[in-house]
């Protein structure tokens, strides 16, 4: 410290600026070309989502006799289904309520999940044990039954769908996060902050949980893809929304019928899904191998 | 004798970079060194200095990024520099050897030591089978394994560190190699052990007439094993020369600053302050244009910041980097004068006579996890780690207790039971009058502020996600009801308390250095303004001159704040330097304790005696006896009977050791030794270290 450091007076930003943080989160998926282009197709969803009503002139659900089960023409840029309605619309009104409910379904998987396997990390034994054999035995159905079981019970709603895929997806979020947590809780820091008394719930969702971020958010991106997949499969097997909603899923199933007439009906929902959870999974692959690097 | 004048190894004028992400950076400048036959050179230097860098630069094993520049590099006679890898084999052949820092990553844990020593003579040599294991047996023979026929058919992971080391070393010495280089070999080691390694690497030297690369940043251990040193600064050589014209005349300013910064055996903090080296190292992409100590010179002029020094001659066989060493040599050979001792006389404080904290044969044992069926079944007999069995010690207010002890002998977990992070499982520890058994948790909030700890490795007793000031500031909002505005105000006054800038506040640590690091957590540990602070080795992984800086930091700490330490170390100079009262601890016990001073005198203990002698000192002139301890340190799953170093002791007695446990003998006040050996017999030891000449060491050992 020389003296013109003294002199000078101190300066003191006590929080980082927003656009530093900005800037933070975005630098790994800017130096990634991967990632960007999984972030483009995932935006290209978004926006369509967003913008439907402006983008197209026909609501999801509007009828048109005249044409049906037609391929692509200036009217219809993807064509019509089976009920003559456009596709593109349909497409895009079902962005909507994927967009929403994928997030959301993963979004409360990770609350349920994180919060089991900072427990069981962090308390270990008995505690532990019994979470972690109850988590096994969820994990021990295959994933469709599980939400086949699930969504027969409760009846097929939104929220159901939301329901099944949260609890399916909770146990591995808790095995994730309980084995980051198993490393985390020996750094010193955590020592330290047991030697200030502090709460073991401040410890866990305060010191320990923001350093398991990176490979949280990586496997959250990751498990929205799977939901996509998993709200399109209940769609197709006619558990998803009720019929008339525009969904992806069903749009296949519906479409199937006149496969061989209008392939359209069927490849446009189809190449929708595998568009969204690619671009999801090549943006979590991109974020991953960024943050690794910077470790 | 034909080719005696050729060097083994000379390298010339040689530069390697890297290159980075976006830069290149120069990692090596302008070094140049000759090693003849049976040589040692010792390259001593900070973290990242270069100094490995040029050892993976000789034998062509730097990074993808890495590439040399410039310089040649001569192994006798022939350039190495440029060639293909399969010329290089061919000219190399197998006459360079390299060991490394880690024995057990440069053993192939998958296979048998022998096949592993094997392979070496069967595919250089194309020996065969039968052949190969009778050298190699008698390889490991000469690196002193015991049972070398039986070692050759062991998994590296069955081995300690020390004879994985020895076998790297064997493995090593199996093509009489004629450069040796050395990494770092005994970094990892404990003293004792590496006080053996390095008798053995001298004693290979001689043998088999080696020409010896040395790399370290212990300048103990250089002064030890070389012939030549060279210091190295930020990627150059700053100073070469013979052994005892680097140690005992040094020239350079930052090989005197470094000489200064360390403590030597028997210097204590009565005696003189460490000087630490102002300001920090230069990062390599963005160096000085002229001398690139100039910083950080004490002495620097206005030549030193515009012209570059070359490495030039002025005393015969003496190197340096220098503008103008000669004029300081006269005058300005002792640290700036503000540094030297400030302190008030320590042992005229008056004593309160009462101790804050008392610990009274505490055992914490940790239960082995065994998955066996009996033991599912409750049946099989429980095993336990004898971490901490049956220690007690006392530390008066105001003082340091430092506990000293080689890895493994509980000095940690006895910290860990102290300030309640494990439990003893029985026993009694109070601490200002108030029991402490019970774990951190269950402890009065009060209490819990009054004690706190310094941990080790500065990379992960910040946590990552916060800023510096968010860290600082937490225990004041748990222990304390400032304000936000009153809390801020504390934290930068405590940064200042650690000689950190305020604007320090709102950075990660991830931007920090080691060293600041520990600074940081030094402010978080003094926040709630404890009574008493548990420092487990805050110093053993930072450089030479941070240490400096950080011992200095605690005592003006100490001082300022009036708190009672417990000083962990394994360094016994570091502990002697810093402490008032010593704990020497072997296998979860304490075998000596006393006033710092007397601890370092005879009589000792036997193991403490052994320790001492270990201690690599900076100083070729030193006079220190030499004890080896046989055999490795006992499982604490299943310490021996009676006194616990009896496996290893010098100087058992015979059967009392093994069978009673030694009894607590006072050798004056306040000092005991736990031992068989009569008193008498004990006060008839000689002083194990003697240092001749030593101008700011007074008395040294021998205090008694």
């Amino acid at each position: 410290m020389g003296v013109s450091e003294q002199a000078r007076p101190p300066v003191i930003a006590t929080s980082r600026s927003l656009w530093q943080r900005f800037r933070d989160v975005l630098a790994p998926i800017l130096a990634s070309k991967v990632a960007l282009v999984g972030l483009g197709l995932v935006s290209f969803w978004i926006l369509a989502a967003i913008f439907a009503p402006l983008i197209s002139p026909y609501g999801p659900l509007e009828q048109d006799p005249e044409a049906m089960n037609l391929g692509p023409s200036s009217k219809h840029p993807l064509g019509t289904d089976h009920l003559g309605r456009d596709l593109w619309t349909r497409l895009i009104y079902g962005a909507r309520t994927i967009l929403v409910l994928a997030p959301l379904s993963v979004l409360c998987a990770l609350a349920i999940g994180t919060t089991l396997g900072l427990i069981g990390g962090y308390f270990g034994g008995w505690i532990d044990e019994i979470v972690m054999r109850i988590l096994d035995a969820i994990m021990a159905f295959p994933v469709i039954l599980l939400y086949l079981i699930i969504i027969v019970t409760l009846g097929p709603s939104a929220i159901n769908v939301v329901i099944a895929i949260t609890i399916a997806g909770a146990p591995g979020i808790a095995r994730l996060v309980r084995s980051l947590t198993l490393d985390i809780r020996t750094r010193e820091y955590i020592a330290a902050a047991e030697l200030r008394g502090e709460n073991p719930f401040y410890i866990m969702f305060v010191e320990i949980l923001p350093n398991a971020r990176g490979p949280i958010i990586v496997d959250a991106m990751l498990r929205i893809g799977y939901a996509v997949f998993a709200i399109g499969t209940l769609g197709f097997l006619g558990l998803g929304l009720p019929p008339p909603s525009p969904d992806w899923g069903s749009m296949v199933c519906k479409g199937r019928h006149y496969i061989w007439l209008n392939p359209c009906a069927v490849l446009w929902p189809s190449l929708a899904i595998s568009s969204l959870v690619i671009g999801l999974n090549l943006f979590a692959d991109g974020l991953r191998e960024e943050t690794m690097r910077y470790q | 004798m034909e080719n005696l004048e050729t060097p083994v190894l000379q390298v010339k004028n040689l530069a390697i970079s890297y290159q980075m992400r976006k830069s290149v950076v120069s990692a090596v400048r302008d070094v140049s060194f000759e090693i003849h036959r049976g040589e040692a050179l010792g390259l001593v230097g900070e973290s990242g200095c270069g100094k490995s860098t040029v050892a993976f630069g000789v034998v062509n094993f730097l990074d993808r990024n890495g590439r040399i520049d410039n310089g040649s590099i001569l192994f006798r006679g022939q350039e190495l520099r440029g060639r293909s890898s399969e010329e290089l084999r061919r000219l190399r052949g197998d006459r360079i050897s390299m060991v490394y820092q880690d024995p057990l990553s440069a053993l192939n844990p998958s296979l048998r030591i022998g096949e592993q020593l094997r392979e070496v003579l069967t595919v250089h040599r194309g020996l065969r089978k039968g052949k190969a294991s009778k050298r190699s047996i008698e390889m490991l023979k000469q690196v002193y394994m015991p049972d070398p026929e039986a070692i050759m058919g062991r998994y590296p992971h069955q081995l300690s560190g020390g004879q994985q080391q020895r076998v790297v070393i064997a493995m090593a010495l199996l093509n009489n190699p004629a450069l040796l280089i050395m990494d770092e070999p005994t970094t990892a080691l404990d003293v004792t052990v590496q006080a053996s390694v390095l008798d053995l690497i001298a004693e290979l030297r001689r043998e088999f007439d080696t020409s010896l690369l040395y790399i370290s940043h212990n300048l103990g251990v250089i002064a030890y094993v070389s012939d030549k040193v060279g210091v190295m600064y930020t990627g150059e050589i700053v100073e070469r020369a013979s052994v005892e014209d680097v140690f005992l005349e040094p020239m350079h300013p930052y090989t005197q600053a470094l000489m200064r910064c360390v403590p030597k055996l028997g210097e204590s903090k009565e005696s003189s302050r460490l000087p630490p080296i102002k300001g920090r190292v230069p990062s390599p992409a963005n160096l000085p244009l002229g001398c690139i100590f100039e910083p950080r010179c004490d002495n620097a002029r206005e030549s030193c910041r515009q012209k570059h020094p070359n490495l030039r001659e002025p005393v015969p066989g003496h190197l340096i980097r220098c503008h103008c060493a000669e004029e300081l040599a006269e005058e300005e050979r002792q640290p700036p004068e503000r540094l030297t001792p400030e302190m008030i006389e320590r042992s005229m404080r008056e004593d309160t006579g009462k101790p804050i904290l008392r610990v009274e044969h505490v055992k914490t044992y940790y239960e082995q996890k065994n998955r066996s069926l009996t033991s599912l079944l409750g049946l099989g007999k429980k095993r336990y780690v004898k971490a901490v069995d049956d220690v007690s010690l006392e530390v008066p207010r105001g003082c340091t207790l430092g506990v000293v002890g080689e890895s493994g002998c509980g000095k940690s977990t006895l910290a860990k039971t102290i300030v309640g992070l494990e439990s003893p499982i029985s026993g009694e520890m109070e601490f200002l009058g108030f029991d402490i058994l019970p774990p951190v948790s269950k402890r009065d909030d009060k209490l819990v502020k009054e004690l706190q700890m310094v941990f080790q490795n500065p990379e992960s007793t910040l946590n990552p996600s916060f800023t510096v000031g968010y860290q600082i500031g937490r225990p004041l909002r748990c222990f304390t009801k400032y304000s936000r505005k009153e809390a801020r105000k504390e934290v930068i006054r405590l940064l200042d308390a650690v000689r950190l800038d305020a604007s320090y506040y709102s950075r990660l640590p991830r931007q920090l250095s080691g060293g600041e690091k520990q600074r940081v957590a030094l402010a978080r540990a003094i926040a709630g303004n404890p009574k008493l602070v548990v420092c487990d080795e805050p110093t053993s992984s930072l450089d030479v001159s941070v240490q400096a800086a950080i011992l200095n930091l605690l005592l003006g700490l100490q001082e300022e704040y009036d708190i009672t330490m417990l000083f962990i170390s394994h360094d016994l100079s570091v502990i002697r330097f810093f402490s008032d009262y010593v704990a020497v601890m072997y296998l979860g016990k304490v075998c000596e304790i006393g006033p710092a001073e007397v601890i370092y005198s005879p009589p000792y203990h036997p193991y403490t005696e052994a320790l001492l002698s270990a201690v690599p000192i900076p100083d070729p002139s030193a006079d220190q006896k030499s004890i080896r301890l046989s055999g490795t340190v006992p499982s604490a799953l299943n310490p021996p009977s009676g006194c616990p170093f009896h496996t290893r002791c010098p100087r058992k007695l015979g059967g009392v050791c093994e069978e009673q446990d030694p009894p607590r003998q006072t050798a004056a006040a306040g000092h005991y030794i736990y031992c068989h050996i009569p008193l008498e017999e004990l006060r008839k030891m000689e002083a194990v270290v003697t240092l001749t000449k030593q101008e700011s060491t007074k008395g040294v050992v021998d205090a008694s």
